[in-house]
């Protein structure tokens, strides 16, 4: 009966395979080495630091003593800060459903074939490629009170019609809001369009045979089918209302007063002008925990319960 | 055939539906269109006509006055050297900032998708949460590193900085594509011996140029519209032109000149919007392949 | 009166002209099947007759009306699509009952409708499920059950089963010639490029290629009496063989001659006159070939065997090209084995090789 040896020189032993994968992999580790760092450092270390420099009472230095909850405390009852919670709040719902309905609208329209359909696309886009210094130095010019819509819409013939807003204190945070539609309605519209070029075709035709109205098909068939668009769009948008710094800088420089203080400049002027470090980043972290509080849940619902089922 | 019968095409009847579409379309295109119109007509008025004039009308009298003014004398601060000052900073930190963010993008995406490194992932994970947080939360202690190794506002830091913050969405846009491309290529350049790099500079980087235009588009557009990080770590020798536009039209005592104020405006938007014509359907590209988020 | 009528019709994409002046008529309750390759323009007349597509010239009727002008809803016709087309987030039910919801059609009449359609497909059970909740099979039916509430005289069929397996594709193209047969006088207009489809499902067949009818038959015509050479070889697996060759008229008769192999054409319906030295193209199909050991054509030698259970299809060389000839499957046979070849010039077709055309 023969026997079958197997030599065992030329089987690789676990050790020797896990050594050769480590090698091969250590460049893509090595490449990965300053994105590592800079995720430490930058993202989760500054981030860190700022949350410690709240609970000191620093001002135009660092100093690493404690005081708790003071410079909390103190937030909730400055004016300015208050203020700018309230505006960003207002900002961020009317800017997100603008963007939303008429950037909808208008890859709904654009979508029903209609002549010169890439020269409207262009016109309704390019405002996103303007920097929010110019989206906001060019509104502020055009809803000047004296020189502005306002004598525009006067000299001809309506004398009446004021359109003061922007140095109005109820009122200017609304130009900020039509500014940003101005700016991100493109953005929306092109993320959507993108989403109603991807619904089947046949679907339509079904529909036309069907005899469904063509309204009726973008309410019952064609927005459901959206949602994944939408969300993306509304992630995009959110994410820009929290940044909200440039275009008011450049439109009102938060005024009149502090009418359109966000709490982006909040932090700002108090890091850098009012030399009050600790209460500027204690506004920054708290700015830190609303953008965790939205995030947590989207992220939770896309990523980690999905897991869950699918285990 | 009977000639008063249906036959051949179905005539095209304007239905209101049809008008209010165009009607709706146009509206919105005056509404986007506005403010370029009276930023460009606005910097060809002589001062007196703006005051007494229509916001809306072409100028009577045109003149390049305001456009030489803000180029080269407009003040910006400080110095009164116009904003051409600040267009040569803008591109001195924009060159640098673009190629170094694009080409960290590209490296990162790339070992992401085609190298299995640990902890890889958890590290993508945070890079995207971290594009969600404001600036405002990193940046006083970004300061206080940079002052301490001395490259505080300089090129150099306001370079960093981009880099930086330019990370997740290069890195995202590139693992998206490259996770799109077939695994087969990658693993017939290992079996023929490819390292990391070489696969890399040989294989990948070639078939990247899609991606290299969209990440192109996006980052000329997004760090020459800059104004944050600008202000905060350029430096007053390297502001870019956001920075002092902003501060020709707002920091201005007395009379505002509106003409010099829209001429410096429509210079500091001439880039992105060559750019944006110029691209087309590259920047659609480059803001669905952005927004395909995870 | 037909039921469907094609009269002198246009398509223009943008410059290009689509089907100049095509007419065809559809009788009533008939199955039609309109078959050709990729490109051949056989959706782009379905969806002209669906009122899909605007007709450049000519005109559209149905069931004795003008619907040259009318939109798809008011033509009377109801459409099923390859991609099946169901609405996403409804359920089945919802999908069958909305064309008729929005034609203001009474809610127990709806409910009638959907019922009947749903026994009849049986997919009552799954009257409450979602699309993406249903397989590809059970998606069609639900497809074909939202034609059916329609009570429309016309179905049209864009390439329904092209999405499928090939064991639903069976089961299904059953279940729709039953439909047709359960249905009585409805007439189904079938767009397709299975050749097998159109063999079992139509009544009579419509090919065409290039945007031109090439043939309108009934399968039995269009099989055994292609009009051409490409209908010849589109229809009909493994494909007939083509033989080059030429006519000689020697003292008996016309004879197909291709190098050493001759072929008395005396069985041969002509159309026309045969002429002496035209050269043609002999067509004879696989199954149409007797292996004997003296036939017509000798020299013959065995190259492959492909044996497919009932059948063997052995292809067979004489140096002068390859044949396939289909015989039984329990033939054996082994390669280089000597075989002759029995041909009966009643059952080939001649096509003139210039023109393809049939003689």
């Amino acid at each position: 009966m023969a026997t079958i040896s197997i030599p065992t020189s030329n089987v690789s032993t676990g050790a020797t395979r896990t050594r050769r994968r480590i090698r091969t992999r250590l460049p893509a580790a090595f490449a990965l080495l300053p994105t590592a760092l800079v995720v430490l450092v930058v993202y989760i270390g500054c981030m860190l630091w700022t949350v410690r420099l709240s609970f000191t009472s620093s001002t135009l230095l660092p100093k690493l003593d404690w005081v708790g909850f003071a410079q909390y405390s103190r937030l909730f009852v400055n004016d300015r800060f208050v203020t700018s919670a309230e505006n960003i709040v207002i900002f961020g719902a009317l800017f997100i459903s603008g963007c939303l309905i008429l950037g909808f609208l208008l890859a709904v329209f654009i979508d029903q074939n209609v002549r010169g359909e890439s020269v409207f696309r262009t016109m309704f886009l390019y405002p996103y490629a303007m920097s929010f210094v110019v989206t906001g130095v060019a509104w502020q010019w055009f809803l000047n009170p004296g020189l502005g819509l306002q004598k525009l819409v006067r000299d001809m013939g309506f004398t009446s019609f004021t359109f003061d807003w922007l140095v109005n204190q109820n009122m200017a945070i609304y130009t900020i809001v039509i500014a940003g539609l101005w700016h991100g309605s493109g953005l929306t519209m092109a993320i959507l369009l993108a989403g109603l070029r991807g619904v089947d075709e046949d679907l339509w035709k079904a529909a036309r045979v069907d005899g469904i109205p063509t309204w009726r098909v973008y309410t019952s068939v064609v927005l459901p089918l959206l949602r994944p668009m939408i969300v993306t769009a509304t992630v995009l948008l959110t994410a820009g209302v929290v940044k909200l710094y440039d275009l008011v800088v450049a439109m009102t420089l938060g005024g009149p007063g502090i009418a359109t203080e966000v709490p982006a400049k909040f932090v700002m002027d108090h890091l850098f002008e009012r030399n009050n470090i600790a209460l500027g980043t204690a506004a920054a972290t708290i700015m830190l925990i609303a953008v965790v509080a939205v995030l947590a849940p989207w992220i939770y619902a896309r990523y980690i319960r999905p897991q869950g089922r699918h285990a | 055939m009977n000639a008063a019968e249906p036959q051949g095409r179905r005539p095209r009847r304007l239905t209101v539906g049809r008008i209010g579409i165009y009607a709706f379309l146009i509206t919105a295109a005056l509404f986007f269109l506005l403010p370029l119109w009276i930023m460009v007509v606005t910097s060809f008025k002589p001062m007196e006509e703006i005051r007494l004039g229509n916001i809306l009308a072409l100028p009577v009298t045109l003149t390049l006055e305001a456009w030489t003014k803000a180029w080269s004398s407009a003040c910006t601060g400080l110095e009164c050297n116009g904003i051409r000052v600040g267009f040569w900073n803008s591109v001195r930190i924009l060159v640098p900032s673009v190629i170094l963010s694009i080409i960290a993008g590209a490296i990162n995406g790339y070992a992401l998708s085609f190298w299995r490194v640990k902890g890889a992932n958890v590290m993508f994970g945070v890079l995207l949460l971290g594009a969600f947080i404001p600036y405002q939360v990193f940046l006083y202690p970004l300061v206080r590193i940079f002052s301490l190794t001395g490259i505080y506002n300089s090129l150099t830091c306001i370079v960093v900085v981009h880099v930086i913050f330019g990370l997740p969405t290069m890195t995202l846009l590139f693992r998206n594509y490259y996770a799109g491309l077939p695994i087969e290529l990658f693993k017939a350049a290992r079996v023929d011996g490819g390292g990391f790099w070489t696969i890399f500079l040989r294989v990948i980087l070639p078939m990247s140029t899609p991606m290299l235009v969209v990440a192109t588009i996006l980052q000329v557009t997004g760090i020459w519209n800059d104004f944050i990080f600008g202000l905060t770590f350029a430096g007053r020798e390297n502001l870019p032109m956001t920075v002092q536009l902003n501060n020709i039209v707002n920091s201005t005592q007395g009379e505002r000149a509106y003409n010099v104020d829209m001429a410096a405006t429509m210079l500091a938007a001439l880039v992105p919007l060559v750019v944006y014509f110029v691209s087309g359907r590259w920047f659609v590209r480059g803001i669905a392949a952005g927004a395909v988020k995870g | 009166m037909a039921a469907v009528s094609v009269r002198d019709v246009s398509v223009a994409f943008e410059a290009v002209r689509v089907f100049d002046g095509l007419s065809l008529d559809i009788e009533q309750g008939e199955f039609i099947v309109l078959l050709g390759p990729s490109g051949c323009g056989k959706s782009t007349l379905l969806n002209a007759v669906a009122g899909l597509l605007d007709v450049a010239e000519g005109q559209i009727w149905i069931d004795g009306k003008n619907v040259t002008w009318e939109e798809p809803k008011d033509r009377g016709i109801a459409m099923v699509f390859q991609s099946y087309a169901l609405y996403p987030r409804m359920s089945v039910r919802e999908n069958m009952s909305f064309g008729l919801k929005m034609a203001k059609t009474p809610k127990p009449e709806i409910e009638k409708r959907v019922n009947k359609a749903a026994e009849l497909l049986q997919i009552t059970h799954l009257l409450d499920r979602r699309p993406d909740q249903l397989s590809g099979g059970q998606r069609q039916r639900v497809a074909i059950g939202r034609a059916l509430v329609r009570d429309a005289a016309v179905f049209l069929f864009d390439e329904p089963l092209s999405n499928l397996d090939a064991q639903l594709r069976n089961e299904l193209r059953v279940e729709i010639k039953r439909l047709h047969a359960r249905l009585g006088n409805t007439t189904m207009i079938y767009v397709t490029h299975d050749q097998i489809e159109a063999m079992t499902l139509a009544d009579r067949i419509v090919v065409m290629k290039e945007q031109k009818i090439q043939q309108i038959g009934s399968p039995d015509e269009i099989y055994r009496r292609p009009s051409n050479l490409f209908v010849a070889g589109f229809v009909g697996s493994p494909q007939m063989n083509f033989i080059k060759g030429r006519i000689e008229g020697n003292g008996t008769g016309p004879e197909f001659v291709s190098g050493k192999r001759r072929l008395p054409l005396s069985g041969y319906r002509f159309s026309g006159k045969p002429i002496p030295g035209q050269e043609v193209v002999l067509g004879v199909r696989p199954e149409h070939l007797e292996i004997t050991g003296a036939g017509t054509w000798s020299d013959f030698k065995v190259d492959i065997v492909e044996p497919m259970g009932a059948d063997t299809v052995i292809w067979c060389s004489d140096g002068d090209g390859t044949i396939q000839v289909r015989t039984s499957g329990s033939k054996k046979a082994a390669p280089g084995e000597p075989l002759g070849l029995g041909v009966d010039a009643a059952h080939v077709s001649l096509f003139a090789s210039e023109t393809g055309e049939r003689l």
